[in-house]
């Protein structure tokens, strides 16, 4: 099946002050709960192996991770092909609570901006004080006019999810402001 | 005739010479220079021409004050007007042109309205151009416009290439003024740990103090300047930004820079100007002051130069504005100027004091270099037209009839005393209080701009707080109150000679007569005389706004930076009362015009908007789509083969559907996940129709109201299992809807159990639609299409091809019809898969266009076509989709007030010409007679129209007063030119009224 899927942006890269890239079919879960249900952390972890996040927080094991985006909204992340088993799994185990779980895969786009500066590429499109943003951190915001949730993955790196409708105006948007000679030496 | 002295300079660098053009005359300034010093240095005092009076003008200020060396800079795709030459920094390559005159700056005819000025007073334009009333349009304005005005507008055809960027940022203090105040702010702040960002709008930091020979513990103010700003930079708790100016201050702390990034080196890659949305937890002002000019008879002669203005030229560029300088003051600090004049070499014949004595430290000072001081004195009025010859003196207290005294002299420096800057203070609210010793407003620390705890978020220190002297100990106490910390370490002292009071003088002599008030400006670059204020006083304006406004004071681009404080005083004076019973005019950002490349930061070409692309999107685009927008979609209006007009590709679309097999990218469509045990609760309130009684399997078509009863949006609802449902919406209504949900239930049902997910991209959906739909399908193999195992109004979940799939049995076409959805990144393979599989069966894709004709000829409604925000379902004969059992549903209620149950409401009805015509769209029914407005009656109103392919004619659906009731009567509509096209109501359902083609 590999070769008839497709990413929003496949392949699409742009060198500035920072690296932008797509990073390709990555698989996305929404999961709405309550998130202080025992019974849900248990299942999160054997399903994931990762904990449950605290708020505005991102928890990790391997390909998988746990994404705090609301009160009551997780993103569980995994390889792209094995989002719907994982998802089926997690609905039966979870079955009879009020729980919703849904793939989400293929509703967005995601993009890697890769350097030092990071910050100062976001910080032209995203009204966030990326001073206050750390690894392990997730923020939800907008980039320009659209929606946009920045996940810091280290200290070189942070990933933007979007819609994938928008990946286009997104990768246009990240290449504008990582665009060589506009570095804004605001972070760094 | 001003040039450049031999030596100083303390900005510029002469080893590195700077070639640019003024008026195509090439010019050489030093890097370090702005453009005004360069043009000085070159002899260049002649700038340009008056707004009204096209009178002579020269530089009259050294920074953003400045309102009359306005400039086009660049040229062809970077022109750009009204550029200040006194904020231009000098580069390689600039090309200036001076604006406002014709033919030629030296030489302009215009300059005729200078004769006639009783033509041009206060409120002219509202007195004179009354009649006759068509000369207004065709002679009075044309006239106008080419007489009056400033620089040109870019041409229209010209695209600027520079780029434009914004950026957030956050900080706990903002010290907006990069002068000595403005450096102990933010050597204060950042001494408390704070985090702090310093603005500076010019290329250096310190401001004016080197140039007014501030010392700062006994040492020369540059000292302290240099080591405080590399303390500054060490720090990281502080970020330093020059060429940034503070635009504005806006509510929560909110704070907009503009930041110049090449307009002093355009040949870089960076962005030209960025323009910063700071969040600031609290706002230091050090904006300084700015000189007042003298209102004098020929204050607008070039070579009237503000004193501390000259001076700065003097000190900064080694520029002096004259050979032979008299300087008119009422106050101690335009010594300064004398002093550094004479000091310099060059010529000062007189200081001219308004004020009975002089005896200050300065004027002493004055004296013991030899200078001729005259006191109780003041200018009757300026010798020169295109340049000051000379000044004739006379007795400050007189009319000015005749002059005791004439001067020879090629410059003028005048200082009326100075202004805080209070601008920035002001933005949000901060109020001012008049200064009765320094004769100026300041902000009044009582009442500062409050923020949502109440409590001011800005405060001023320096020279815009009015503290002309302990500068130093002023920025330093503004942080200690801001932040609340006593602990700072104290801050450096500076000292300046002690200034005796100045004598304040609105109108010089101060009973001069009208020809002098005539002659003596207020606002320079709107051409407002002291006459023009007293004429409006007469003429009974009191209030300052009004005053403003009639006479234009203050109204050109620099906003009277110079001529407020001066405007309102003679306005005081001419009502008799107290400045500050006057009051100032509302001050409003920006500080001064921004560019419009800044505002529209990175939002233009490619991103000017988001456009959201279908998964299908690259086909559509290889395949011929012509596009339409809906919303921020791009959806193909239709697909046009070769030498095909647009109709032909439509009609050629809508009757392959009814004949063969048609794909339609039906991915935009709204798909909301709606799950939870009260799910179906939910669902039964959002629908006017039952929801909660859908099996698994099953769709139902359903209507959806606002809390008025007005219908919202439709669509098809799937029960997915016991406890989700998917919800189908609109495809511009997909995000409405989903907000809609969630508006109810976080604020209204709280408690709930039901969850919404937007699933809209997560699926690409294809509808696959036409007679030959079901053979197409069981040519990918897979699941059972067949209409025992798929019927009318089901689906089911299986695969199609090896793809995983949801088949709908769903139909807006009135044909057979399948709308497969597949995960987003499979949607493009599946797609051509079916193509391919169609190629014998005629398969092709339709587009929004087709979509519509064929919905439109089973009478099918359409939210936005039949709907508008006015209509319920029960104008559109839709009453049986509102359920009698239930109880309450939104807008229940709303579809019971009297007006929606009138029976006179208008209703959907289908419309026949009689003529097979296509009736224009929105075209309206006329009724008989007139209405009390003196209108024509209407009855009804076209909703939606087209040629219908499979009828061979026009087809129409309409909202017609009692429609439903009148089948077959006759109907009048208006069309373009008065056209009246006879129409017949019919049943809107124009084709297979039973339902058999789609239902098979």
């Amino acid at each position: 099946m590999s070769e008839i899927m497709r990413s929003a942006l496949p392949g699409a890269e742009f060198t500035g002050f920072v690296q932008v890239s797509e990073a390709g079919l990555q698989g996305m879960i929404t999961l709405r709960a309550d998130l202080a249900a025992p019974q849900l952390a248990t299942a999160l972890k054997s399903a994931t192996g990762c904990a449950m996040p605290k708020t505005r927080k991102i928890t990790r094991d391997g390909a998988h991770s746990l994404v705090w985006m609301s009160p009551d909204e997780l993103m569980i992340l995994c390889p792209h092909a094995e989002a719907p088993a994982l998802t089926d799994r997690l609905s039966r185990e979870m079955a009879g609570a009020f729980v919703t779980l849904a793939n989400v895969s293929d509703a967005r786009a995601m993009f890697r901006v890769t350097g030092a500066m990071w910050r100062d590429a976001l910080a032209k499109l995203c009204p966030v004080d990326f001073a206050s943003l750390q690894t392990g951190d997730i923020r939800r915001t907008r980039a320009a006019q659209v929606a946009a949730a920045i996940l810091v993955t280290d200290a070189q790196e942070a990933q933007i999810i979007c819609f994938r409708s928008v990946a286009g105006y997104m990768f246009d948007l990240l290449s504008i402001a990582a665009a060589p000679g506009a570095e804004p030496a605001l972070y760094v | 005739m001003s040039h450049r002295l031999p030596n100083g300079g303390r900005l510029i660098r002469r080893g590195k010479p700077q070639s640019f053009t003024f008026n195509g005359k090439r010019m050489t300034g030093y890097a370090g220079d702005t453009l005004a010093a360069s043009l000085l240095a070159n002899g260049q005092t002649l700038v340009g021409r008056s707004f009204k009076y096209h009178r002579p003008r020269g530089i009259v200020a050294s920074g953003v004050e400045e309102p009359n060396a306005l400039v086009g800079l660049g040229r062809g795709d970077r022109y750009e007007p009204n550029q200040r030459a006194t904020t231009t920094e000098v580069f390689d390559g600039l090309v200036a042109e001076s604006q406002n005159h014709w033919p030629s700056l030296d030489l302009d005819l215009l300059s005729v309205n200078n004769l006639l000025p009783q033509f041009l007073t206060a409120g002219f334009y509202y007195k004179t151009f009354l009649q006759p009333r068509a000369f207004w349009k065709h002679v009075y304005e044309p006239i106008i416009r080419r007489s009056a005005g400033l620089g040109k507008a870019p041409d229209d055809k010209a695209r600027d290439p520079d780029r434009y960027e914004q950026i957030y940022a956050f900080c706990d203090v903002l010290i907006i003024g990069g002068g000595i105040a403005g450096l102990q702010a933010a050597l204060s702040a950042a001494q408390s740990g704070a985090r702090v960002a310093l603005w500076e709008q010019t290329a250096h930091w310190g401001g004016r103090a080197p140039v007014d020979g501030v010392q700062i513990d006994g040492k020369p103010a540059q000292n302290w300047i240099k080591t405080t700003v590399e303390a500054l930079e060490k720090m990281n708790n502080v970020h330093l930004r020059l060429r940034m100016m503070g635009a504005g201050v806006h509510d929560h702390g909110y704070v907009l820079g503009y930041e110049r990034i090449t307009d002093h080196a355009p040949a870089t890659q960076a962005p030209r100007h960025r323009l910063w949305r700071m969040r600031a937890g609290h706002i230091i002002t050090a904006t300084g002051a700015i000189e007042r000019p003298l209102s004098f008879a020929g204050n607008d002669v070039p070579g009237v130069m503000l004193a501390a203005a000259m001076r700065d030229y003097l000190v900064n560029y080694a520029v002096a504005a004259g050979n032979s300088v008299v300087v008119v003051t009422n106050n101690d600090d335009a010594y300064r100027t004398a002093i550094a004049l004479r000091k310099a070499g060059l010529g000062v014949p007189a200081v001219i004091d308004a004020r009975a004595e002089a005896n200050g430290a300065l004027p002493q000072e004055a004296r013991a270099l030899g200078l001729r001081v005259l006191t109780g004195r003041g200018v009757r009025k300026v010798k020169g037209g295109k340049r000051v010859k000379g000044v004739e003196i006379c007795r400050i207290d007189s009319a000015g009839t005749a002059h005791s005294e004439v001067f020879d002299c090629d410059a003028i420096a005048m200082s009326g005393g100075w202004s805080p800057v209070v601008h920035l203070w002001s933005h949000c609210g901060g109020k001012l209080t008049w200064d009765t010793n320094g004769h100026f407003f300041r902000p009044d620390p009582n009442r500062p701009p409050t923020g949502a705890d109440g409590a001011g978020f800005v405060t001023v220190c320096g020279a815009a707080n009015g503290v002309m002297s302990a500068v130093l100990a002023d920025a330093h106490a503004a942080v200690v109150t801001a932040l609340g910390r006593q602990d700072l370490p104290m801050p450096a002292q500076d000292q300046l000679p002690e200034e005796d009071p100045l004598e304040p003088v609105w109108i010089m002599p101060r009973r001069a007569e009208y020809p002098l008030r005539a002659k003596m400006w207020l606002d320079y670059q709107n051409d407002v005389k002291v006459s023009d204020v007293q004429l409006a006083a007469r003429e009974g304006y009191q209030s300052v706004e009004h005053t403003k406004r009639y006479t234009t004071l203050g109204m050109a681009t620099d906003q009277g930076k110079l001529s407020n404080i001066n405007g309102l005083a003679v306005l005081s004076d001419a009502l008799g009362q107290p400045i500050p019973a006057t009051g100032t005019t509302t001050f409003r950002p920006p500080y001064t015009p921004i560019s419009l490349g800044a505002i529209a930061g990175e939002a233009r070409g490619a991103v000017f908007q988001p456009l959201r692309r279908s998964p299908l999107h690259d086909w559509h685009a290889a395949n011929g789509a012509d596009w339409e927008p809906v919303g921020q979609w791009r959806r193909p209006f239709t697909y046009k083969r070769p030498g095909e007009s647009r109709d032909q590709a439509v009609n050629r679309e809508v009757r392959n559907a009814r004949e063969a097999v048609s794909l339609l990218d039906a991915s935009t469509l709204g798909k909301i996940l709606v799950s939870g045990p009260d799910a179906g609760r939910f669902l039964d309130m959002l629908y006017t129709n039952m929801m909660s009684t859908l099996k698994p399997g099953k769709c139902r078509y359903g209507l959806m109201c606002n809390e008025n009863g007005f219908l919202m949006d439709d669509g098809v609802v799937a029960r997915i299992d016991e406890q989700s449902f998917l919800v189908h919406t609109t495809s511009g209504g997909a995000d409405h809807v989903h907000g809609w949900m969630e508006d109810w239930l976080q604020c209204e049902w709280w408690d709930w159990k039901v969850h919404t997910v937007n699933l809209t991209e997560q699926f690409a959906q294809i509808a696959v639609v036409g007679p030959k739909a079901r053979l197409l399908l069981e040519r990918l193999g897979g699941m059972d299409v067949s209409a025992d195992a798929l019927p009318f109004m089901d689906w089911r979940a299986g695969q199609l091809g090896g793809f995983d799939v949801r088949a709908f049995r769903i139909s807006f076409s009135g044909e057979l019809s399948y709308e497969i959805a597949v995960p987003a990144s499979q949607g493009a393979a599946l797609w051509e898969r079916l193509m391919t599989a169609g190629a014998d069966l005629g398969i092709m894709p339709y587009g929004t266009e087709a979509l519509h004709i064929l919905r439109a000829e089973k009478g099918f409604i359409m939210i936005g076509d039949e709907t508008d925000g006015t209509v319920i379902p029960q104008d559109l004969g839709l009453n049986w989709a509102i359920s009698k059992k239930k109880t309450d549903f939104l807008g229940k209620r709303g579809m019971e007030r009297e007006a929606m149950v009138n029976p006179d409401r208008w209703k959907l009805v289908g419309l026949e010409t009689l003529d097979g015509s296509v009736l224009p769209h929105g075209a309206l029914a006329l009724g008989k007679g007139k209405n009390a407005n003196g209108q024509a009656v209407t009855e009804g109103r076209v909703t939606s129209t087209y040629f219908s392919a499979t009828l061979g004619r026009g087809i129409a659906m309409g909202l017609v007063a009692q429609g439903p009731e009148r089948m077959g009567e006759e109907l009048i509509f208006a069309g373009p030119q008065d056209k009246r096209i006879k129409t017949r109501i019919v049943d809107p359902v124009l084709y297979d009224k039973e339902g058999a083609r789609q239902n098979v």
